[in-house]
């Protein structure tokens, strides 16, 4: 997909304005927030069961080489393939010719971010492969042309009135005097339309929420069922999964469920999580008769003993952009590649380089709602000021702003200028703003003052002030 | 060298593996062969009769309509019922598992039973669960000839039948089961934990049951 991040301030300006966008974007706080803290408040060992997580998290890491090869022999010896991907390029051609290899024509894909981020059906398109997306999320950016905007609700950002539209301009066999204004009506067509295309699919594609080295099964976590109907009906499933969805054991995968489904979208459990390990076996009636797993590094390995290891504790719940207000404000599509909201701005520059995803970790208010709802602990903040370190140290910000932090600097390490300028410059700009308290416009602010207002200063410095408390408090003692 | 061997020596280089690497192969294989189980909630630890009380609790919580019997005995006669409620036909696919074979069916006389995998075109299914967990209401359900995964999914109404003895407190005790009758490492091609009916939030949040799999999960408790 093409990535429109370094855009990411025309992209955030343009979401702003779009009137759709920002009616749908409405909804996260009924569907997610509210839901999460109801469900939270029901199992008072959250905090508990969090600590746990990240601790099997932290250990599979230290030991992810060694779990990665234990995972392998079981996968093996349960009759399924891996294949190991070092790049996106990889993956894509180990895919297709996995799927050239069974002479398929079309594959059914369940939800799975990591296939986005191989851009996997335009590879398929571009092959004579038909991808049918069967997440109704999913189908409906498909129809649309479109990426998710969010990695569990792909198609937040779309009204119901939009949705229907494209189920008119696509369904076009079915009768168009019928109604469509609910919901229901909605999910009930794509339920009729999507129904033969399981059975015609050759292969099934599904992503993995975790694979389990004690057993070599992965494990995916949906509400709709169109996984599983994608996974078991086609002779052929192949699942695609990056090196750090593996957890050690099965007792390890359920401490993580627990907080998974909740802090996604505030269920004690999805309704369907589903465990696979291998193809049908011997007298089996049903199930997939080839099973491969397609396990992809692309930059992950470099993260590793990096500042940034902790993001590889992520479990996709997407809380952090639930919660965080810049998503909220401009949607997912303004980050502009695979992975938006908190966990995309620290992603996204390890996965495609600072110098393309460098806007992203400063689109944050650093209020930290991300890093408090994080199921795994994640210091998102911490690691966004990493990377605006990174984009500092290699030149990649604009010269005006550069500058402007250099002059900063300057006084910030040279605390007699700094205090004489300060005051200077206040009793001024007190005297100018002291009729409205605020300024509307102010030269050198633009950026600030073109969407609100600048508070007036008081007649005193911060200092100034702190000088006579202190000389107060020595009088009355 | 190969991807895989490229992504594990890129790892064993940045986790600065020693040459000497006993004690993390040691750490690895220890937990691979204890699996120690975790934080373990409160409302997941009852005495067994609970534990059925809460199963069934917080199934109907996520949307399932759950019935007990007291006998393997009585259950044809109370999926017939439930048919009948729902005014569904007395058509209905059922895996070869032995615990459903032998219920007296023949009874309902008016029942067809087809009994293997869904083809999408029954209406109802079936099956019978491995067992159950109480703490979030949901059934396990472990994959082979006598419990097609087809039946989970493609029908519109799904009808589970689960032993009260099955039921279990938590996740992890679900777990050592499947262990317990799989084998250490060994698992079924599928394993299906399933809570509530099939449902999708992705227009407008807002939460629809009967999304791509059964509209309806009833549940039949034994004992």
């Amino acid at each position: 997909m093409q990535i429109t991040s370094p855009t990411f301030k025309a992209n955030a300006t343009a979401a702003l304005a779009d009137v759709n966008l920002q009616k749908a974007m409405g909804h996260v706080r009924t569907g997610f927030i509210d839901k999460r803290k109801a469900s939270i408040d029901l199992l008072p060992e959250f905090d508990l069961l969090r600590d746990s997580a990240k601790a099997i998290k932290d250990h599979t890491l230290a030991h992810l080489d060694l779990y990665l090869e234990a995972y392998v022999e079981k996968v093996e010896k349960s009759g399924g393939h891996v294949h190991f991907a070092e790049t996106a390029e990889d993956a894509r051609a180990i895919i297709l010719k996995l799927c050239r290899d069974v002479g398929a024509k079309t594959a059914t894909k369940g939800k799975s971010m990591v296939t986005e981020e191989i851009a996997l059906n335009q590879h398929f398109e571009e092959n004579g492969i038909i991808p049918v997306e069967t997440d109704l999320g999913e189908y409906i950016i498909q129809l649309r042309g479109e990426h998710p905007s969010h990695i569990i609700a792909p198609a937040v950002h779309l009204t119901k009135e939009q949705v229907e539209s494209d189920f008119r301009r696509v369904h076009t066999h079915l009768d168009v005097n019928r109604n469509l204004e609910e919901p229901v009506t909605l999910l009930n067509e794509a339920r009729q339309v999507l129904r033969q295309k399981y059975f015609e699919a050759d292969v099934g594609i599904t992503g993995a929420n975790f694979l389990i080295a004690e057993t070599g099964t992965s494990v995916i976590v949906t509400n709709e069922g169109n996984g599983d109907l994608t996974q078991i009906l086609p002779k052929t499933h192949i699942v695609v999964a990056t090196i750090e969805k593996i957890v050690p054991t099965l007792s390890d995968v359920s401490q993580i469920l627990r907080i998974l489904a909740r802090s996604a979208t505030g269920q004690d459990m999805s309704v369907y999580t589903t465990l696979s390990t291998g193809p049908r076996r011997k007298g089996d009636v049903d199930g997939p008769e080839n099973y491969h797993v397609v396990i992809l590094d692309n930059g992950r390995t470099k993260m590793i003993g990096t500042e940034y290891q902790d993001m590889l504790r992520c479990i996709r719940c997407g809380a952090c952009m639930n919660h965080c207000p810049v998503y909220h404000s401009i949607g997912g599509h303004a980050y502009g590649w695979v992975y938006p909201g908190p966990m995309g701005a620290v992603l996204t520059p390890s996965l495609i380089g600072v110098a393309q995803g460098g806007h992203l970790p400063n689109a944050s208010t650093f209020c930290g709602r991300c890093e408090s709802v994080c199921p795994m602990k994640i210091p998102l903040p911490k690691m966004m000021r990493h990377w605006r370190e990174r984009e500092f140290e290699q030149h990649l910000q604009p010269l005006t702003y550069r500058y402007g932090l250099g002059v900063w600097a300057w006084f910030a390490t040279h605390p007699k200028a700094y205090h004489f300028m300060a005051k200077l410059g206040i009793p001024v700009l007190s005297m100018l703003g002291s009729a409205k308290g605020r300024f509307k416009s102010l030269p050198l602010a633009g950026g600030w003052t073109k969407w609100r207002d600048l508070p007036a200063p008081e007649a005193r410095t911060f200092q100034q002030q702190w000088a006579q408390r202190e000389a107060r408090k020595q009088e009355v003692r | 060298m190969d991807a895989k061997s490229n992504i594990l020596s890129r790892l064993r280089v940045a986790l600065l593996a020693p040459g000497d690497d006993s004690a993390r192969k040691a750490a690895v294989a220890a937990r691979l062969k204890s699996s120690p189980n975790g934080v373990i909630p409160a409302r997941a630890q009852l005495p067994a009769a609970s534990q059925v009380d809460l199963f069934i609790a917080m199934g109907e919580k996520f949307a399932a309509t759950v019935t007990r019997v007291k006998s393997a005995k009585e259950v044809p006669e109370s999926v017939s019922d439930y048919l009948r409620s729902k005014n569904l036909s007395s058509r209905a696919a059922m895996g070869s598992d032995p615990r459903l074979t032998a219920m007296p069916w023949s009874k309902e006389k008016h029942l067809e039973l087809k009994v293997g995998p869904s083809d999408g075109t029954d209406e109802t299914g079936i099956s019978h669960a491995f067992g159950a967990i109480a703490e979030t209401g949901t059934l396990v359900m472990t994959s082979g000839a006598d419990n097609p995964t087809t039946l989970n999914f493609l029908p519109e109404n799904h009808i589970v039948i689960v032993e009260a003895s099955t039921i279990k407190g938590d996740l992890e005790t679900i777990m050592a089961d499947i262990r317990k009758s799989y084998g250490k490492g060994v698992m079924p091609r599928t394993v299906n934990f399933i809570t509530g009916p099939s449902r999708s939030g992705d227009i407008e949040q807002k939460i629809i049951l009967g999304a791509h799999g059964p509209r309806a999960l009833h549940i039949v408790v034994v004992g």
